[in-house]
């Protein structure tokens, strides 16, 4: 399958994708935002369409919204980034877990960074922030401000 | 049954481990029934730092996200920043990037035999592994100026030429590698203990490899037959002939295999690019200001395939830079290869996804106690006083090293 082959397909089964999918170069397909129908999309294309190789989750403060990007690939090098959004003043998304197994470091990344809640998440350690990090400081967003050098922060000379 | 389980907690500092990360262990006896880690104890939030710095500045800074794969890092971003602008760098540069990229395999590999090694108790191979890994560093220190982190990119190309006569010395270096590399291989092959102590040991099957999205080495030895460079070229890989080595061992024993294969096709590589090399510039003009748009870019890097994001605003610093390095897809699998194992394979497992930590020394400043003043030794001096050193102590290398130097 090229990568018109996989623009086509999407296109055809999801018309209204026509005008949200992009490829910039070869190997590359982007899909812009499409949060409502994201999850139809998102089988289809790491089901019949096989990219079966989830390369991670990008997590992205935009302002009102945290936008998630999932990219993922087919094992001949085509790469498709697809995004889904929600609102930052509450945001939750379902797992991915029960599709891609090793999703789950990347969601937590998404939990500690970002702040964001994540449906159906398994139990397990948190990652990456350390156990005594503050409640309610997710560094990634962009409102978030670097707390003061303490006294012992300081450098001796 | 329970109560007969015991849980051990390893690192987050522990000797098996070469960085920091906590791991749990429940045993039954010596039998590993669950495995657990507890990751992020390196987490230094470059992502973040990258937001909000220059373009220019991230490039060093994503290089520094790992001493030993720092080529990869810098290469995997840049690819990005110019993908998003719009540039397209000269032919010599691409090749430039994949010679650094391939003398960089050649390194980790090296060290990961040698790390390897150590942690069955094969010393001798440590040793020799890593007196050998010295001719390579040795050559990355002639052509970019330091042993790991090479600031050799920037956007819109390289920042260093390779001249011929160094060409020439790398060549010889490749001879002498390979050279060593067959001996490798022979012991590899042939060595019982090695091969029995290795075989068997955190089996990893195709279908779990697959499912937990191992990469890399890793990967290649379950029979995953993925390699970035073959499947999405960068660089100048797609004019370049090389096979990806692949193995159905499915065990640590396989990995070791597939890395050995590896730094063969590493030499192959290097020799084809440095006599296809064109002549020509080094860079094109790269703007400060990189125009709002996003990219992703792969690198096949030592340990596996890197993925970076860019996300760009229209600004002089990026919106978003997402990094995903290798070893984060690879320790998932650990749980995996432990089931069932023993404990004392532990350590061997862990480092067969080649966990990576950093090292580099360039030059060393003394201070005597209570004195002011600093004596600053080159790179070479300190090579000649630590020969001296050992020396004094009745221990003579001199015979090795010129054995070694009539080699290159």
């Amino acid at each position: 399958m090229t990568q018109e082959d996989v623009l086509q397909n999407l296109v055809k089964k999801f018309p209204f994708l026509d005008g949200k999918i992009r490829a910039p170069r070869a190997r590359r397909i982007f899909v812009d935002d499409i949060t409502a129908s994201f999850d139809e999309v998102f089988d289809y294309a790491t089901g019949d369409l096989e990219f079966s190789i989830l390369l991670t989750i990008t997590g992205m403060d935009e302002g009102e919204k945290i936008t998630i990007a999932y990219h993922v690939a087919r094992i001949d090098g085509n790469i498709l980034t697809i995004k889904k959004s929600t609102p930052k003043n509450d945001p939750v998304i379902k797992t991915i877990t029960p599709k891609f197994f090793g999703a789950d470091i990347y969601e937590r990344e998404l939990v500690d960074l970002l702040g964001v809640r994540v449906e159906g998440l398994p139990d397990g350690n948190r990652y990456p922030l350390p156990d005594d990090w503050p409640k309610g400081e997710f560094p990634l967003r962009k409102d978030w401000k670097k707390p003061a050098k303490s006294e012992e922060g300081k450098p001796n000379e | 049954m329970n109560k007969h389980k015991v849980v051990i907690p390893i690192g987050p500092q522990h000797p098996a481990l070469k960085e920091p990360e906590s791991f749990s262990v429940t045993l039954s006896g010596e039998k590993i029934m669950a495995f657990s880690a507890r990751l992020g104890y390196n987490h230094r939030g470059i992502e973040k730092a990258c937001e909000e710095r220059t373009y220019l500045q991230d490039i060093y800074l994503t290089e520094r996200i790992c001493g030993i794969c720092s080529h990869t890092h810098s290469t995997a971003f840049v690819q990005a920043v110019e993908e998003i602008a719009g540039i397209v760098i000269p032919q010599r540069a691409s090749y430039i990037r994949t010679i650094i990229g391939e003398l960089e395999r050649i390194h980790s590999h090296l060290l990961w035999l040698g790390v390897a090694a150590h942690e069955v108790g094969f010393d001798t191979l440590l040793m020799y592994t890593w007196r050998d890994r010295e001719i390579v560093m040795d050559i990355l220190a002639q052509v970019t100026g330091n042993r790991v982190n090479y600031g050799c990119n920037t956007i819109g190309g390289v920042r260093r030429d390779i001249d011929p006569s160094q060409i020439k010395d790398m060549l010889k270096a490749i001879d002498a590698l390979e050279d060593r590399t067959k001996y490798y291989i022979d012991i590899a092959t042939k060595e019982t203990t090695l091969i029995e102590r290795l075989s068997g040991v955190g089996k990893l099957s195709k279908k779990d490899a697959v499912t937990l999205g191992a990469v890399g080495p890793t990967g290649r030895a379950s029979a995953v037959d993925r390699d970035v460079r073959r499947d999405d070229p960068y660089a100048a890989y797609d004019k370049l002939k090389f096979k990806v080595v692949t193995d159905d061992h499915c065990d640590v024993y396989g990995r070791a295999l597939v890395r050995v294969g590896e730094l063969m096709e590493s030499y192959k590589i290097l020799r084809q690019a440095l006599k296809d090399m064109p002549e020509g510039p080094l860079t094109v003009k790269a703007p400060r200001k990189i125009p709002a748009g996003e990219a992703t870019s792969r690198y096949e890097a030592p340990r596996g395939e890197c993925f970076h994001y860019v996300k760009s605003n229209g600004t002089d610093k990026p919106e978003r830079v997402k990094v995903r390095a290798p070893t984060l897809a690879n320790v998932q699998t650990v749980a995996k290869m432990l089931e069932d194992g023993q404990l004392a394979d532990l350590p061997i497992v862990i480092a067969a996804i080649d966990p990576c930590f950093s090292c580099t020394d360039r030059i060393t400043l003394i201070k005597r106690d209570g004195s002011r003043s600093a004596k600053r030794m080159t790179w070479d001096e300190l090579h000649t006083y630590s020969i001296d050193w050992y020396r004094k102590k009745g221990l003579n290398f001199a015979g090795l090293n010129e054995k070694l130097k009539k080699r290159i």
